[in-house]
């Protein structure tokens, strides 16, 4: 059994500036779907989805629904965004892998 | 496609190049030329200038297909002119028309209407923003724009590369006899510096008012002897949309931050002494730095002799403490400042090519010692861009960027390092408006950095104790933070050519590949 199994929609993040906020579901065995809108898509579109891919990867996670809205959100941002709504999916609300995250968030 | 490389190693598609010939360097171009100079129909004793209708003034002006109109943009947001005109125009049915306005705004959209229809097929502007930009910027129109400085625009009009065929003027009062100005009636802009070069050189010039007043009107910025008609409309402007009441000044600690570092640069510079001039913008950085450098003046005793501009109200609190002698008004940006051109004596109004035009004997730009500039992006050998976004989209404007930096003995950049994620600092410019030669300093919240070519400025700067960075490390620590951009993928097809204002290329903007 992964740490991490997507089990709800969640959600993280705002659309203030700078931000990023994403939503995320299950896709039972259809991989990884990332539903992408950004205010910078030309110059960071793809670095984006390769980031939140990065992040879900870390954390086990191979199917998921994602539609995410960005603002010209620096990677650290996205990062922090998609963890925290992993976790709401999952329904983690306590006992963090601090070490895990912290490796990460690079 | 073949292409000619120009001085800041851009490729110009050669039949523009041979056109227009490529940018050799700011100062590359001292070329004697003849003035070009209007048609001129004698107004006799007792006849009228006086027309009944917009419609009666365009048939009266005798526009016809392909001929060349002009606008002024002293209205900016607020305009009603342009749109009104053009409206009219293209229910007469009129074609093929060359439109060289000053500057083109984003309440100018329904320019997309009469793109699509044919009634206009040529542009030359200062900018061109959201929406007529972005659709030009994608392919709307079949000739490229052709992108001006303020001071290159007068240039082309005094040397006949633009000749105006028709001149509406928007004007917030008139006499009945054509004297017009911006600093009296309801839609009040100030300056008419733009305007003041088409009336000179248009064979037709049509004054637009909503504010009609007994002969003579003054103060006279556009006088009788150049203007054929006068039509009265129910408003010319929103002077909501015109200019702000009075311009605030930043709280933002970021844009305080840059103030503050550009005001150490100009300081620490040996120009700052009795009788400085300069000129700032109205971006939030470069007012503030206005405010900081008032503080030092005051510390120092020292007075400036003139200001440039683009002129705001803080400007003209500089002129009324005494901080300031005189100043010289191209374009007033709030109410305040229009207030005080009809006001006070040493607020002098001046056209757009005594500002800053390369191509007469002398423009205002010359004698400048400072000005403060903003920029969309940076590259590490200095070159600025503020006419397309980091998506590769027009949106911005020329304007008298690359006219103060070449003239002014001091230029300065002040820019965040990053805009949301958007570095603002990076390896290659989108677009190329002033070349590097002309920028000498560029100042961010994090760091400043010096020219090369100013080793004098590097010192000054060293021994008055600023850190100095290079472009280079700028550009790596905004690329640290934001990661690398990925350059933006263009077509062949050119949408826009950037003139210099001297008249050669600097730089061609393409279609983006969406």
């Amino acid at each position: 059994m992964p740490l991490y199994q997507i089990q709800k929609p969640a959600i993280a993040g705002t659309l203030e500036s700078s931000d990023i906020q994403i939503m995320i579901d299950k896709n039972d065995g259809e991989g990884i779907d990332i539903n992408l809108t950004s205010s910078v898509e030309h110059q960071y579109g793809r670095q984006i989805r390769e980031t939140i891919c990065k992040t879900l990867s870390n954390m086990g996670i191979d199917n998921a629904k994602l539609t995410a809205v960005d603002k010209g959100a620096l990677d650290c941002t996205i990062i922090a965004r998609t963890i925290a709504a992993v976790h709401r999916s999952c329904g983690i609300t306590e006992h963090y892998d601090w070490e895990a995250i912290d490796s990460w968030n690079v | 496609m073949e292409t000619v490389k120009n001085a800041v190693g851009r490729e110009i598609p050669k039949e523009y190049a041979d056109q227009y010939g490529v940018f050799e360097g700011q100062y590359a171009r001292k070329n004697e030329y003849r003035r070009a100079a209007g048609k001129v129909v004698p107004t006799l004793p007792g006849e009228t200038k006086l027309v009944s209708s917009l419609r009666e003034a365009i048939e009266k002006s005798g526009l016809k297909d392909g001929m060349t109109i002009s606008f002024h943009h002293h209205f900016r947001e607020g305009d009603y002119v342009l749109n009104m005109v053009m409206e009219e125009i293209a229910k007469m049915g009129i074609k093929n028309l060359k439109l060289a306005a000053s500057s083109i705004a984003n309440v100018h959209e329904p320019l997309i209407e009469h793109i699509k229809s044919g009634v206009i097929t040529e542009i030359t502007s200062s900018g061109l923003r959201d929406k007529v930009g972005s659709a030009i910027s994608h392919g709307l129109m079949e000739k490229p724009v052709v992108i001006r400085s303020h001071g290159g625009r007068a240039r082309a009009i005094e040397s006949g590369e633009i000749h105006i065929d028709v001149a509406f003027l928007g004007a917030s009062s008139a006499d009945p006899y054509g004297n017009a100005n911006g600093s009296q009636g309801n839609a009040t802009c100030g300056s008419l510096g733009y305007a003041k070069v088409d009336a000179e050189y248009a064979d037709k010039v049509v004054i637009i008012t909503d504010h009609l007043v007994d002969y003579p009107n003054t103060p006279i910025s556009i006088s009788q002897t150049l203007v054929d008609y006068v039509v009265v409309v129910d408003a010319i402007g929103n002077p909501d949309g015109i200019a702000k009441g009075a311009t605030r000044f930043t709280s933002d600690p970021k844009e305080l931050l840059i103030a503050e570092n550009a005001c150490k640069v100009i300081t620490a510079s040996p120009y700052f002494k009795d009788g400085i001039s300069f000129q700032s913008g109205s971006g939030g950085s470069t007012l503030a730095v206005t405010r900081f450098l008032a503080e030092k003046m005051r510390e120092s005793g020292i007075t400036a002799g003139y200001l440039l501009g683009g002129i705001t109200s803080n400007m003209v609190e500089l002129l009324e403490e005494g901080l300031a002698k005189k100043i010289l008004d191209t374009q007033t940006f709030d109410r305040g400042a229009a207030a005080s051109i009809a006001r006070n004596e040493n607020h002098y109004e001046i056209s757009a090519s005594f500002y800053a035009n390369p191509g007469n004997k002398g423009a205002a730009v010359n004698q400048l010692d400072v000005v403060m500039l903003s920029a969309l992006e940076v590259d590490t050998d200095f070159n600025v861009n503020v006419m397309t976004g980091s998506d590769g989209v027009i949106r911005g404007a020329s304007g008298g960027h690359s006219d103060t930096a070449a003239g002014a003995k001091l230029s300065l950049i002040l820019c965040p390092l990053l805009r949301g994620r958007i570095p603002t600092i990076v390896e290659q410019v989108n677009t190329v408006i002033t070349p590097g030669e002309g920028i000498d300093v560029v100042v961010t919240e994090v760091g400043i950095a010096v020219n090369p070519r100013r080793k004098d400025l590097q010192e000054a700067l060293k021994n008055a104790g600023v850190n100095l960075f290079t472009m280079e490390e700028l550009k790596n620590k905004a690329y640290a933070l934001a990661g690398t951009p990925d350059p933006i993928e263009y077509g062949d097809k050119v949408v826009a050519l950037i003139e210099y204002r001297d008249g050669s290329l600097i730089d061609v903007v393409r279609q983006v590949k969406r």
